[in-house]
């Protein structure tokens, strides 16, 4: 083998490698982060960390959403329909933070098992429809599928 | 009027609507004309080859 | 069928066909896009949830269509070309990174400006986005890879290499909406259900869908033709081109 191909040959296996190790690094971060968020189920069971920062995903249950007027701060009542955790932020709350939306809460849970946010961000579904369409819906008392959460019991 | 306003502003999202159409238009724009012009240099230089190899 | 196949996988008979192809397809894609930007930013109506920022779907969802479309093709071509050595095969593999890089960065770029107003913020590490990060650096990797090897037949090898590794990656950004809980929704189109997209919607998404795709095959055959030009630029029919 020359020179010239030994190189060449010593640079794609370097490069290979280095795409590889890359990867692999990646997937091991990832594998932490796989598991984006725990629902209030897995919380009420106690798979949830107790000692560090998690996630919590959840539907903002209709009513329970407080808001203290002299300032930022709110709570509400996040559920996936089997168990609820009471969440307290103080800050700016997504476009879509309404009730009956779907909501994934970074933060740790506090020794009252209330869940202490430090940012809360809104998870929507993968309907898409015009407001009319919605409406009728509505009024047809038909409920529009809500599949940001999916039950798995 | 009103409603060219209204269409710019995109219920307030105009910044983030315009922005993603622009950022991609532009793109989608430059990544069409860099071959294009690529090409154009290729065939002149190889027509300058050709040119030199059978001029005087 | 067989027959012509052979004949357009030799250089210069794929790069007259190519210059005869390329302005039917990139006027074809030229209208596409123009119907479709009017469907999408005009005739569409607004999302119930989401109003006007909605609009960001039809360039955000056929770019990231597209640059797992371009991999899978960049793979195949790279397969093809390193099992029976095609050089139009070599060609479509190293045209098609860049224009792939293109559209998977433009679904990071559009996306990010879809998430801040809507899930309040730019970026999340979730499967979805992380996945969909992956394949940039596997795109970037494969030019890099390009560049860094002069000889072409060795650069297309190695870079074929790399491609199959990579191709690991595209079942896992599509699942991945399914298989672990991310911030990302799950799929909206491309299910086995019917498309949870009201039909007002789905008809200008599927219009630059289509656009989008056309765009890549007339840019991809603009940039085979560079490629071929450079490889083969001491061939006989590359000089005949000059004179």
């Amino acid at each position: 083998m020359n020179p010239a191909r030994r190189k060449k040959l010593i640079i794609i296996i370097v490069l290979v490698l280095g795409v590889g190790i890359a990867t692999a690094l990646a997937l091991r971060a990832f594998q932490q982060n796989l598991l984006y968020f725990f629902s209030p189920m897995q919380i009420a069971a106690g798979e949830a960390p107790s000692n560090r920062a998690f996630r919590i995903g959840g539907l903002v249950v209709a009513g329970s959403v407080q808001r203290d007027p002299q300032s930022l701060a709110v709570s509400f009542t996040l559920t996936d329909t089997l168990e609820s955790v009471r969440v307290h932020y103080a800050g700016v709350l997504p476009d879509l933070f309404r009730e009956g939306q779907g909501i994934v809460a970074n933060g740790r849970l506090g020794n009252d098992g209330t869940f202490i946010a430090s940012e809360v961000l809104a998870k929507h579904d993968e309907n898409y429809m015009p407001p009319e369409v919605a409406k009728a819906l509505a009024a047809a008392g038909k409920p529009i599928p809500h599949s940001a959460f999916k039950q798995t019991p | 009027m009103n409603s060219l306003g209204e269409f710019l502003h995109m219920g307030g999202y105009g910044l983030y609507v315009w922005g993603a159409y622009g950022l991609s238009a532009a793109i989608l724009i430059w990544n069409a004309i860099v071959p294009t012009q690529r090409e154009k240099s290729l065939l002149r230089e190889l027509a300058a080859r050709s040119n030199g190899r059978s001029g005087p | 069928m067989l027959e012509s196949l052979y004949k357009y996988a030799a250089p210069q008979n794929f790069y007259q066909l190519s210059r005869r192809l390329t302005p039917w397809l990139a006027g074809a894609a030229a209208l596409l896009l123009l119907a479709g930007l009017a469907g999408a930013l005009w005739f569409a109506p607004p999302d119930y949830q989401q109003g006007e920022s909605f609009r960001i779907i039809y360039v955000h969802v056929p770019s990231a269509w597209m640059s797992l479309f371009v991999y899978v093709v960049l793979a195949a071509a790279g397969i093809t070309g390193l099992v029976w050595k095609v050089k139009v095969a070599d060609a479509l593999a190293r045209a098609s990174a860049p224009i792939g890089a293109a559209f998977t960065f433009l679904a990071l770029a559009t996306g990010s400006l879809w998430g801040k107003p809507m899930w309040g913020a730019w970026w999340v590490w979730d499967a979805r986005l992380t996945s969909e990060l992956i394949l940039l650096f596997l795109y970037v990797g494969y030019i890099a890879l390009q560049g860094a090897i002069e000889d072409r037949r060795m650069a297309a090898r190695a870079g074929a290499v790399l491609a199959v590794i990579g191709l690991i990656n595209i079942p896992i950004i599509h699942y991945s909406v399914e298989w672990w809980s991310t911030l990302h929704q799950g799929p909206t189109v491309t299910r086995f259900d019917a498309p949870a997209i009201h039909i007002s919607m789905l008809i200008p998404l599927l219009i630059m869908a289509l656009g989008f795709k056309l765009y890549y095959a007339a840019n991809v055959l603009v940039r085979m033709r560079c490629e071929l030009l450079e490889a083969e630029r001491n061939s006989a029919w590359v000089r005949q081109l000059g004179s």
